[in-house]
């Protein structure tokens, strides 16, 4: 194993997001401040003002203009990237399902953030749950350090032709956007070289060839925008395992679509995004220390999500604890719980499945709370309980009601 | 920058035929008359085009009538589309990624709802940030793409399918809104309205819009065969009619001052002239205290006009 130089940088989550960026040297940043994403622009235009980058900072009137300013400079042939949360990104949705369809190879930052009503600012993830279906990469972070190296992650692979989409790159508001953590931080060479130059095929500043983008396109032709949308998602599946390969080769750092901790022999199976998989490992190590057969999933790409990839790492489980920070009004769970029961009829895998929706609006999910989701799938799984929605951490006198 | 004839007669332009505008529509003479304007400045140029009449007769994939870059991404954000433009050419410039030696200029060109309405905001940020971009709101009083619904350009008393007239309420009971003097307001240097007659007129100015750095702005009134139910063949004359009745006064502004246009008439022509010809006007020409109104809030803002511009 090359062992790559390291830094090792006290880093809050925004500012290993900010500090990627920065190495990476994106030509455009367009951004609106947004509570908990301000400190990745802020932190990103002293970078500018210091003249620390060569990049153009347009400071826009909202995270709509935000985004298509970055579509326009992406289809300019300029490497773009920008960030938001919550309400940011809902009023930029509109622009977002428009960039992967474009076939845009954009990078954003989500600090994940409630979405109102009532208003709240602090973590779930009901905001990147909202654009899911939109044609983007999906890379879920669990701690500062992880959000750097997603950043890294998500311009090699938005930039690779075989690939040409958007990548999301989230971590959870102020848990891990504001938390500081030592983090490892690459040497500038090695970033530079291992995201390599950007050159986008086609470009509006070609005067002698120029082109038209995001045209009208009737019935005869939108299907066929749609579906070649669809097919690049699906074809990413081995340019991301090929470019997690690859960093792994170079810098001894291992990612997967799924992280899986103590599955091999588990008969109970966390599986969560974000912040929470820490937790939920201490927990797992708890648990086994107490005899339990108990392990744990970190789901780092949402999108693709590939059921397969994840079944694969947990042969022997019986019960899955499926814990989502959102909610899907009217149906039969929340997203993630609906990706893995989906997956898991296609797969013809028959598992027990449970949902435990936890920490919305930035309610804190402890070891504790966590342990009793323990003694809940337990029991359920004794009992055979499956496909039930359970509130996590939820007022008793709300559940009485 | 005098412009002859000869100088644009048999130039093939970069906005080309083949498009689906409706016959006689005012906004593709426009769009010849900006895109001769601009060639015969020798300035290149890059698009960025709002959802509407002008994008959707001229993008139908995989065909497109612009022989310029161009762009469209949504309805309300011609603007901050192309500063992400801008601002990509100018760091690409500065990291040498791309050579262009040649004067550029990024247009936005935007209808009156992707101007005056869903698109104000965005046109606002732009030129705030000073941008180097020409913003053109092509200005045919409703959304003309969607069927005739009323705008907060649509003229007082004008019937659309959401502000008809009827027997209760005299279609819309708002005068426009002055964008032009928003425009203003945002410190810009440049400003100017046209109209497609006045085709010398109109190409000084937007070649004065082209040339000057940063954001500048064009108003052009560009009449709809089906949205203003007129004659056919009448764009041409109606934007004539137009100027010389008031109710679309030739003004520039520039770097701090107004000018009153040399093509508006000694004499104004009585505003009937402008609105008998338009079935979008019937009910209120049936009312001659509307009509009497109407007429004054037109002569009202001729004055404002004149007065800013420092005519007698």
């Amino acid at each position: 194993m090359v062992a790559v130089k390291t830094i090792r940088k006290s880093l809050t989550g925004a500012q290993a997001a900010a500090e990627a960026m920065k190495q990476v040297d994106v030509d455009v940043v367009a951004a609106y401040p947004i509570t908990p994403q301000t400190p990745i622009v802020q932190e990103y235009a002293q970078f500018v003002a210091d003249g620390i980058v060569n990049t153009e900072m347009i400071q826009v009137e909202s995270e709509h203009s935000a985004m298509s300013a970055v579509i326009g400079a992406a289809a300019s042939g300029a490497r773009a990237t920008t960030a938001t949360s919550a309400q940011g990104l809902a009023y930029m949705w509109e622009m977002v399902g428009i960039a992967s369809t474009l076939r845009l190879p954009i990078v954003m930052n989500i600090v994940n953030r409630a979405l109102s009503g009532p208003l709240n600012i602090h973590c779930d993830h009901s905001d990147a749950m909202s654009i899911r279906d939109l044609g983007w990469i999906m890379l879920f972070s669990e701690n500062p350090q992880e959000v750097y190296y997603n950043n890294i992650l998500a311009f090699r692979i938005a930039e690779d032709p075989r690939v040409f989409l958007p990548v999301a790159v989230n971590q959870d508001g102020f848990i891990t956007s504001h938390c500081v953590e030592a983090v490892d931080v690459l040497e500038d060479e090695f970033v530079k070289k291992f995201v390599g130059d950007y050159k986008y095929p086609y470009t509006l500043l070609d005067f002698e060839n120029p082109i038209s983008v995001g045209e009208w396109a009737m019935p005869s032709h939108y299907f066929e925008f749609r579906v070649s949308v669809q097919k690049a998602i699906e074809d990413s599946v081995p340019v991301i395992e090929e470019i997690f390969d690859k960093f792994y080769q170079e810098t001894g750092v291992k990612f997967d679509f799924f992280e899986g901790y103590r599955v091999e022999d588990a008969d109970i199976v966390f599986i969560s995004m974000g912040s929470t998989s820490g937790t939920v490992r201490y927990v797992v190590d708890r648990m086994r220390s107490k005899g339990g057969k108990v392990g744990s999933i970190n789901v780092r790409v949402f999108r693709p999500f590939r059921i397969d990839k994840l079944l694969n790492i947990i042969p022997n489980a019986k019960y899955l604890v499926v814990m989502d920070r959102s909610l899907s009004f009217g149906t039969t769970g929340s997203p993630l719980y609906q990706d893995i029961t989906s997956g898991l009829y296609s797969k013809d895998r028959c598992l027990l499945v449970n949902n435990y929706v936890y920490g919305l609006g930035g309610r804190d999910i402890t070891d504790t709370d966590i342990e009793e989701v323990y003694e809940h799938a337990l029991y359920s799984m004794s009992e055979g309980i499956s496909g039930q929605v359970v509130y996590v951490g939820l007022n008793p006198s709300f559940v009485k009601k | 920058m005098p412009v002859n004839l000869k100088q644009i007669a048999g130039v093939e332009l970069k906005f080309t035929k083949g498009h689906r505008m409706c016959a006689g529509c005012g906004v593709a003479i426009f769009v010849r008359e900006l895109s001769a304007a601009a060639q015969d400045l020798g300035i290149d140029l890059v698009f960025s085009n709002a959802t509407g009449c002008l994008e959707v007769t001229t993008s139908v994939y995989p065909e497109s009538s612009w022989k310029y870059p161009w762009i469209h991404s949504a309805f309300e954000n011609a603007s901050a589309t192309i500063s992400g433009v801008e601002r990509a050419y100018y760091a690409l410039k500065a990291k040498g990624k791309i050579n262009h030696d040649k004067k550029v200029k990024f247009v936005a060109i935007a209808g009156d709802g992707g101007s005056y309405d869903i698109g104000l905001q965005s046109m606002s940020g732009a030129m705030e940030r000073g941008h180097n971009i020409l913003f053109i709101s092509y200005d045919n009083e409703a959304y003309m793409n969607t069927g005739y619904q009323r705008s907060s350009a649509t003229p007082l008393y004008a019937n659309t399918t959401t502000a008809p007239f009827g027997k209760s309420v005299p279609g819309k009971t708002q005068p426009r809104k002055d964008l032009f003097a928003i425009a203003v307001a945002h410190g810009i240097p440049y400003a100017a309205t046209v109209s497609i007659y006045y085709w010398n007129d109109l190409i000084t100015k937007v070649q004065k819009a082209l040339t000057i750095e940063g954001p500048t702005f064009i108003l052009s009134i560009t009449p709809c065969i089906p949205g203003w139910a007129m004659p056919t063949g009448d764009a041409v004359s109606l934007s004539k009619s137009a100027v010389e009745t008031g109710y679309w006064p030739l003004i520039e502004y520039e770097n701090g001052v107004y000018k009153w246009s040399p093509s508006n008439p000694k004499q104004l022509k009585p505003i009937e002239e402008f609105v008998s010809k338009q079935k979008r006007f019937e009910g209120m020409l049936k009312k001659p205290e509307l009509v009497e109104h109407f007429r004054q809030e037109v002569i009202q803002n001729y004055e404002k006009y004149k007065k800013l511009c420092g005519v007698a």
